[in-house]
Formats: C-alpha cells, sequence, structure tokens
C-alpha cells in the first residue's frame, strides 16, 4: 500500500505539473498577442491624422500623410486580386471536379502547396528576373504581378476545398437532370460553394495587404504619385508596407510616426478582412 | 468543352509559375554559380567592394534563428494545442482559438516594427545585460550569451520568429489533436489514466505524424521569413560566437543588399542566396506535405 501511494502521488503530481504547463503555454501566446496589438495601437493611434489619407510621403524633416502609399497598396492589391483569382477558381476547379484524382492534380496540389509557404522574398526575386530585367526598370506592374502569384495558391487551396464539401448528390442530380458538366459547375457547384470561395478571396487580400519583402524590388517605392494611373502602373509605385520599412528603418522621429500609423492601418484592415472571412465562413456551415 | 480547358488552363500555369521561379533563379544565379563554385556555401567573406562573396554567414543565421525559434514555439505551440483541446473551460475555447489564429494574420513587418521598436530596447535592458553580466564568467554560455548586447541581433531574430510560428503549431496540432478518437481516450480514462497520461501516452503517439508534419511545416515559415527577422536581426555579415550578437540571415541579406547591389556578380550572387534559399524551404516543405498527407489517409480509414 506504501509503494502505492508514492506512485499515485508521483501521477498526480506529473498531471498537475503538465496542467500548469499547458495553461502557461496558453497565457503565454495571450500575452504576445496583447503585447504586440497593445504597443502598436499605444503608438499607432497617437501618429494618426486625416493628413494621412490626403498628403503624401513626406521628405526627411517634415511633416506628411502616407496618400501616395495608400494608393500604391490598393491599386496593386486590386490588380494582383482581379488577375489572381480566377485562375486560382480555375485551377481550384480544375482539381475539385475534372482531374480529382488524376496524376495531374497530385502534381499541381503539391505545387501549389509549396508555392504556398514559400518564402515571398524568393516570389520577389523571380518577378524581377521576369519583368524588372527585361522592363529595365522598377514598376506597378511588377509588384501587382508579384501579389497575383502570391494570391493564386491562397484562392486554389480554399476553392478546391469548398467545392469538396459540396455533396456529390447535388452534381448527380444536376446531371441526371440532363445538365453538361460546365454547366453543373457553373450553376450547382460554384453556386454552392460560393461563400467558401469569397472567404478565400479575403484571405488572400488579407495576406498580400501586408506583403513587403516580394514588393521590395519589384515595386520598388515612390515619393510622389502620378494621377495618370496607366502611366504611373509603368513607373516605381509606394507601397503601404514598402513606405513603413523605409521609415522605420530611417533616423526621423516624423517618419517613425508615419511608420506606426501605416503598421496600424494594415493591422487592422488585416484584422477586419480575417474576421469578415471568419463569419461568412461559420454563416456557410451553419 | 472550352471551360474544361479554361479550367485545365489554369491548372498548369500553377506549374508553370512554380518552374518560371526554379528557372529565373537559376539564371540569375548563374554568373556567381560560375564565379565562385561550391566554395560559395562554405565561406564566409561577403565583400562586395572586392566582389568576393561566401553565403556561410546567412546560411548559419538563417539556421540558427529557425533553430532558436523552433525550440521554444514547438512545446509551447504543442502545449496551446493540449490546452484548447483537453483543458480550456469551454465557453473560452473559441475566443483563444481565435486570439492565437489571429497572431497568425499579421503581417510579419508589424512583427518586425514592434521587434524594432518595442521589444529590442526592452530585452536589451532586462533580459540580455544582466544575462550577459550573469554568464560572463561561465565557459560555454558565456560565449554564447556574452560580449556587447545591442538588443537587436540573431537571439531577438529567433524569439520573434518564435512568436510568429507558434499559431500554426498550435493550429495543426489542435486539428490533428480533434481527430482522436474518444473511445481511445474513455478507454484510457476508464482505466484509470491521468489527463497527462492520456495526452501522452495516448493521443500524441495517435498522431505524431501529424505532429511533426505541423512543426515541419512551421520550420518552412520560419526559414523563409524575411521582414521580421531584416528589422532586428542586425544585418552584419559574420559569424558571431554569441548568440546576442548581430549576424544576418538569407532573406535578411536579400531584402537589405539587392537595391544596392550595382555589380552583376553582386546581384547575381544575392539571387544565389535565394535559390539556396527555395531549395532548403522546399525540403522542409516537403516532408511536411508528405506526413500531412499521410495524417489525412489514416484518418480516413
Amino acid at each position: 500500500m506504501v509503494a502505492n501511494r508514492a506512485l499515485y502521488f508521483r501521477r498526480r503530481l506529473a498531471n498537475a505539473v503538465f496542467i500548469f504547463l499547458s495553461v502557461g503555454a496558453a497565457l503565454f501566446g495571450l500575452l504576445w498577442l496583447t503585447f504586440i496589438l497593445g504597443g502598436l495601437l499605444v503608438d499607432g493611434i497617437s501618429a494618426l491624422s486625416p493628413t494621412l489619407f490626403t498628403e503624401i510621403t513626406p521628405p526627411p524633416g517634415s511633416k506628411g500623410g502616407l496618400a501616395n502609399a495608400i494608393g500604391g497598396s490598393v491599386l496593386m492589391s486590386v490588380i494582383a486580386v482581379a488577375a489572381g483569382t480566377p485562375i486560382g477558381i480555375f485551377a481550384g476547379t480544375y482539381l475539385a471536379e475534372y482531374g480529382r484524382h488524376g496524376r495531374l492534380s497530385f502534381v499541381v496540389r503539391f505545387v501549389n502547396d509549396i508555392l504556398l509557404s514559400a518564402p515571398s522574398i524568393v516570389i520577389g526575386l523571380f518577378i524581377y528576373e521576369l519583368l524588372v530585367v527585361r522592363m529595365g526598370h522598377f514598376s506597378g506592374w511588377a509588384g501587382a504581378a508579384a501579389l497575383t502569384v502570391i494570391v493564386i495558391p491562397v484562392v486554389l487551396r480554399t476553392t478546391e476545398n469548398m467545392l469538396l464539401l459540396v455533396p456529390d448528390g447535388l452534381r448527380e442530380a444536376a446531371t441526371a437532370l440532363g445538365a453538361p458538366q460546365n454547366f453543373v459547375i457553373k450553376s450547382v457547384t460554384w453556386k454552392a460553394a460560393r461563400a467558401g470561395i469569397i472567404t478565400g478571396v479575403l484571405l488572400a487580400v488579407a495576406r498580400i495587404s501586408g506583403e513587403t519583402a516580394p514588393l521590395l524590388f519589384t515595386a520598388l517605392g515612390n515619393s510622389g504619385w502620378n494621377w495618370n494611373v496607366a502611366e504611373g502602373m509603368n513607373e516605381p509605385m509606394a507601397s503601404l508596407p514598402g513606405v513603413i520599412y523605409a521609415f522605420a528603418t530611417g533616423p526621423y522621429q516624423d517618419q517613425h510616426d508615419l511608420a506606426w500609423a501605416g503598421a496600424l492601418l494594415i493591422t487592422t484592415t488585416v484584422l477586419a478582412l480575417s474576421i469578415l472571412a471568419r463569419i461568412l465562413d461559420n454563416q456557410k456551415r451553419t | 468543352m472550352r471551360f474544361r480547358l479554361m479550367a485545365l488552363a489554369a491548372a498548369l500555369a500553377v506549374l508553370a509559375i512554380f518552374a518560371g521561379v526554379i528557372m529565373s533563379l537559376v539564371v540569375g544565379a548563374m554568373p556567381a554559380m560560375k564565379a565562385f563554385g561550391f566554395g560559395f556555401i562554405t565561406t564566409e567573406a561577403w565583400s562586395p567592394t572586392r566582389e568576393r562573396f561566401g553565403a556561410l554567414a546567412p546560411i548559419y543565421g538563417t539556421l540558427i534563428t529557425s533553430l532558436i525559434a523552433m525550440i521554444i514555439a514547438v512545446p509551447v505551440g504543442i502545449g496551446i494545442a493540449i490546452f484548447l483541446t483537453d483543458l480550456c473551460p469551454r465557453p473560452l475555447r473559441r475566443p483563444i482559438g481565435i486570439a492565437v489564429e489571429l497572431l497568425a494574420g499579421i503581417p510579419s513587418i508589424i512583427y518586425g516594427i514592434w521587434g524594432f521598436f518595442v521589444f529590442a530596447p526592452w530585452f536589451q535592458l532586462h533580459v540580455q545585460e544582466p544575462v550577459a553580466l550573469a554568464m560572463a564568467d561561465v565557459p560555454v554560455l558565456g560565449t554564447l550569451f556574452g560580449g556587447v548586447t545591442f538588443g537587436i541581433g540573431t537571439f531577438t531574430a529567433g524569439l520573434i520568429l518564435s512568436i510568429m510560428i507558434l499559431p500554426f503549431i498550435s493550429a495543426v496540432t489542435r486539428d490533428v489533436l480533434e481527430t482522436v478518437p474518444s473511445v481511445l481516450k474513455e478507454a484510457s480514462y476508464g482505466l484509470g489514466a491521468t489527463s497527462w497520461e492520456v495526452m501522452w501516452k495516448v493521443c500524441l503517439p495517435y498522431c505524431q505524424t501529424g505532429v511533426v508534419g505541423g512543426a515541419m511545416l512551421a520550420l518552412g515559415r520560419a526559414l523563409g521569413e524575411t521582414m521580421a527577422v531584416t528589422f532586428v536581426i542586425g544585418n552584419a555579415h559574420r559569424i558571431a560566437p554569441s548568440l546576442f550578437a548581430p549576424g544576418t540571415s538569407i532573406s535578411a541579406a536579400i531584402a537589405n543588399e539587392f537595391t544596392e547591389a550595382t555589380s552583376e556578380l553582386y546581384r547575381s550572387a544575392l539571387i544565389e542566396l535565394g535559390l539556396l534559399l527555395f531549395v532548403i524551404t522546399f525540403i522542409v516543405l516537403t516532408c511536411a506535405q508528405l506526413m500531412l498527407r499521410r495524417m489525412e489517409r489514416s484518418k480516413g480509414h
């Protein structure tokens, strides 16, 4: 009996230590979230002002805003989403509807998962070699192209997953009514998976709105703004993350403040998008 | 038929992008590969003015920061996942799970600017200096954690990375822990096992492959992470004995120097660094995919 009691005590102790450690781990994770968001709010809110949206980035030592950076980020993101979403949706549709178990699908799925997690700076180098070297200069187009390459895998993955959730009975019922396969996909499965696919697009927007590394040597940056958008896309273009990087690493306090304001803008956008995506996703499941 | 061809073309476009990435990196790296050969990855010297480039310091930086990140994030991430699946009071489960996942959505540049302005000065004052002082006379630890402290450096970069990959590890681990059949758990509890014993001897062995796969996925992220590291690693092209000293990583070197690289050879050396990074992450991510796939398949049966 004595030996038994010692054993019980040891097991109970081990259990208590284990519970303590995993609660500690959860608190540790939450602590960092609070620290980061707290620091961001403190330094970001004090730097917010209406001129952020109306004035362009200032030269060192003077005040200004982030209008050109916001404009560049929005423009390049819109183009990237417009170009990347159809490719992602069609490729995801191929994987889920046409070649579900085929050899090609296996390879595409594998390659897509690699692209999804590949270092984004490598995507920047790729577009640099592909576009910047050939065109001879940095440009908004190159930045948008780099972001497109990041959008495609995100949209593809969610589209495929969402289409696979659509019950086969729906497809069979539509086909039994005599609908050709492309009609079944367009009017039945896409419709059934619509909320999920939109979620994927939102996640892709959230992902690219903070991407910095692939823009550094594609869009480069620009301290001005060209209202002739077609011309502007052909020139180096400012982006919000790019300005944050340049200003935060510089020595000027005014620029540090702008960097913090920009960081707060990006984080708010990203968090809002991810929460929106989550709400959509939940609505669809219930 | 046209519709099907469009879908096929889009799927092939993904393959084309992948092939394009590899080809453009190889073409861009060619001049440096010809000039330095295999010596590129075994020499430390990095001198743009003399056009001598060796990748050892950035490779070391990438590996050591990822190692530090993994040592911290794997146990903590698994701990969070266990907390969320087994210990957390039910009403708190969703909000805490969401909060941890939100950490994953924060862009890396935010971690960078926060690490640079907020974390590094605090870390230097309250952790690095006391630790360096206390360790000064201890043989091995004195070298690893000694020297002049700057706040930024290899160790700080590893720490920030660990916070970044934490959510990936806990999300994947939580997902695979939820695949453990409740019959298994109930049987072990019925035999009188404690929560710890059920977790350690039943649940974790059951989904070992998935947990390791999730950790590899996180490692892939850590290896290629750019902006957060660039801000806090200090950008010094050398291998310092102290972990507190500034260093560099592959991605940080590219991000920092690419637009300043004026000569063809300099730029090519940086692209070769990118190629190395891509190859390393490709191998790690492939292992992660294979493991997670195996997990998914066994789940189906």
